[in-house]
């Protein structure tokens, strides 16, 4: 069953003289469970796409369609309590609150969905100790490296319980060992929750991983991939 | 989370946050000092203005403040000094003579106000024996004494033991004089009060002006507490207001006998709010300007937690709340110094003696005891919140703009 389906999308970014057409009539489908990888060159519209399934852009031409809702009407407020509730995202560049611990980063996501406290307990210790990071949960993360980071931001997109995680470059400010571990954490984590992760990546070790490989260029799919691992 | 994450994004730039936090104390502070400052004059001004020149209330009768003319006089067949001195609040009673008067030496001659009085009634309601610089206070012993004023004195070129001529015209119009011999010379805080009030025993006046010794101008009353003085003066003018229906008398209290006092006082008052709004209004653009750098720091950051779900409302509310606290933060800072500057200056004074000259002049005292009111303090503590959220709204409203896709791809400054 498809949880993500992008219908004919279209998006045009006007602000500048000349518009560009990020993307150029989109179809994709991703079902329940996938680790999906979108690779493509540089400008070729993979994070555009990737903003528009994780709903913090909307298309300019086109449905996209989560969970049999179309998305594509939303408000922005009704985006971000969609995003809150059915998404997971991580970040390139780390993006954790600096000024909280890791089992505060973990746990915020939670608070803000009104859960109750032992739950968020519970949860949040579970995670970071599925992220292998249970003895630095009191770290803030100045005080974790880059790779640990990541894997806190990944117990924190998981935390949400999402019916998908979106995964923005998150391995390109990482050394190949921090790569490797925190892929395989990925992979285990889509496995043991059966998590849908769909990353936007240049990385050959992230393509290396995926059991489906989506090949965008000048904003169209051109190669669609799937992988027996 | 939002009140502590709120709180712990205040402290990441130490610095910056320990500077408009200082900038807001050191603000306060001003504007609370100067309040003490002014209250504190204010204080001694009104202390002074009652212990030296019109008492707490004063009954008269209504024609003498219309033309101030000696024949009239209080009605005689109450005895108001032993009347009012039953009262439970009042500390003392003083029957006067208060007669315009020219005063005259050998060389010089001023006008004066002569008040005839009754030593040991006047000691409780006056405080002139405390101000005494030179000689001794009024006396049964002594013959026709006179206290006056040090600038009188000095513009009529008298001293102890000199003769002073009062001269005046008594009730049918004549002109009368009498001979006084100066027997003590006072100084209080207000030189215009010094230079033209003279205080002599009532009997001597009286018997200048061919009065009864019974007949009074004025009953000065003194109480022991100067907040009690218009519940007192309401008190009067119910026990005798047969006499206030006749028009017989008038019973005013400080602030009507001298309402520009009152008013100077208000006056000062207004002057402090509005010194502590203006140094506030400079103050938040300090505020607005600490805020919009941290989240401009922080774009990526606010773009990230609005991707997560973090909404408008508490988008809006979080960064209002770093603006409270930051602003909460001086305004705690330089209340408890305020406090700590006010209580010394309130026990020692502060000595203003480089412009005491100047001050006395005007009726202020060189020394000033700093006085802030409880509510003076509230209303600062609800001024600066006031400007934090009035600051806090550009910032926030700025924060609320940002595109959670664009903002996370920020290079932040």
């Amino acid at each position: 069953m498809s949880i993500i389906e992008a219908k004919n999308i279209h998006k045009v970014y006007q602000e500048t003289k000349v518009p560009v057409n990020a993307l150029n009539g989109i179809d994709l489908q991703i079902e329940k469970g996938e680790f999906t990888a979108i690779v493509g060159p540089s400008g070729s519209g993979k994070t555009t796409l990737l903003n528009i399934i994780g709903g913090l852009d909307l298309p300019t031409k086109g449905d996209i369609i989560i969970n049999n809702t179309n998305i594509k009407d939303f408000s922005s407020g009704k985006l971000i309590d969609f995003r809150l509730n059915n998404i997971g995202f991580v970040f390139q560049a780390y993006n954790l609150i600096p000024v909280l611990t890791a089992k505060e980063n973990t746990e915020f996501i939670m608070v803000l969905q009104k859960r109750p406290k032992a739950e968020r307990e519970e949860k949040t210790k579970e995670l970071l100790e599925a992220v292998g990071l249970s003895d630095k949960m009191n770290h803030k993360p100045g005080q974790l490296s880059g790779g640990q980071q990541q894997r806190v931001a990944v117990a924190r997109a998981l935390a949400s319980q999402p019916q998908f995680v979106i995964a923005d470059e998150p391995t390109a400010n990482l050394d190949s060992k921090s790569t490797n571990e925190l892929l395989d954490i990925m992979a285990q984590m889509n496995k043991k929750y059966n998590t849908t992760f769909i990353f936007a990546t240049h990385d050959q070790r992230v393509m290396d991983k995926a059991r489906r490989i989506v090949t965008i260029d000048d904003g169209k799919v051109v190669n669609d991939q799937k992988f027996n691992r | 989370m939002l009140v502590a994450l709120a709180w712990k994004n205040l402290w990441r730039n130490k610095l910056r946050s320990a500077v408009i936090i200082t900038a807001i104390a050191i603000g306060i502070i001003g504007g609370v000092i100067s309040n003490g400052l002014m209250t504190g004059m204010a204080d001694q001004r009104i202390n002074s203005a009652i212990a030296n020149e019109v008492s707490n209330i004063q009954i008269q009768n209504p024609r003498f403040l219309l033309n101030h003319e000696i024949r009239y006089t209080l009605p005689a067949q109450t005895n108001w000094v032993e009347t009012l001195r039953k009262y439970p609040e009042v500390k003392g009673v003083s029957g006067r003579l208060d007669c315009e008067a020219m005063a005259s030496s050998a060389s010089a001659g001023a006008g004066i106000t002569a008040f005839g009085v009754v030593p040991k009634d006047e000691l409780r309601v006056t405080d002139i024996y405390k101000h005494l610089i030179a000689g001794e206070y009024l006396n049964n012993r002594q013959r026709l004494p006179a206290l006056i004023g040090k600038k009188l004195a000095k513009k009529l070129d008298l001293a102890l033991g000199d003769r002073l001529i009062i001269t005046l015209s008594d009730t049918s119009g004549t002109i009368t004089s009498g001979a006084f011999k100066i027997v003590g010379i006072y100084k209080t805080s207000n030189d215009m009060f010094d230079a033209s009030s003279v205080f002599v025993r009532k009997k001597d006046l009286a018997a200048v002006l061919s009065f009864s010794p019974r007949l009074v101008h004025q009953v000065a009353i003194r109480l022991k507490d100067n907040a009690a003085t218009d519940f007192v003066a309401r008190r009067i003018k119910k026990d005798f207001k047969s006499a206030v229906a006749q028009k017989e008398i008038v019973v005013r209290s400080w602030k009507q006998i001298d309402p520009l006092l009152q008013s100077m006082i208000d006056m000062m008052n207004m002057f402090s709010y509005i010194f502590m709004m203006v140094i506030l209004v400079a103050l938040a653009f300090g505020i607005i300007n600490t805020m919009v750098m941290a989240i401009m720091e922080r774009t990526r950051e606010i773009g990230m937690l609005m991707a997560l779900g973090l909404n408008k409302k508490k988008t809006f509310t979080m960064i209002m709340l770093e603006t409270i606290f930051l602003s909460l933060a001086g305004a705690a800072f330089g209340l408890v110094v305020s406090l700590l500057i006010v209580h010394h200056y309130a026990a020692s004074g502060f000595d203003l003696s480089a412009m005491g000259k100047g001050m006395n002049s005007i009726g202020y005292s060189a020394i000033v005891y700093f006085r802030v009111d409880t509510d003076f303090y509230i209303t600062t503590v609800f001024m600066v919140a006031i400007i934090a959220i009035l600051s806090a709204i550009s910032p926030a409203r700025k924060a609320l703009k940002l595109q959670p896709a664009s903002a996370i791809r920020e290079n932040n400054l």
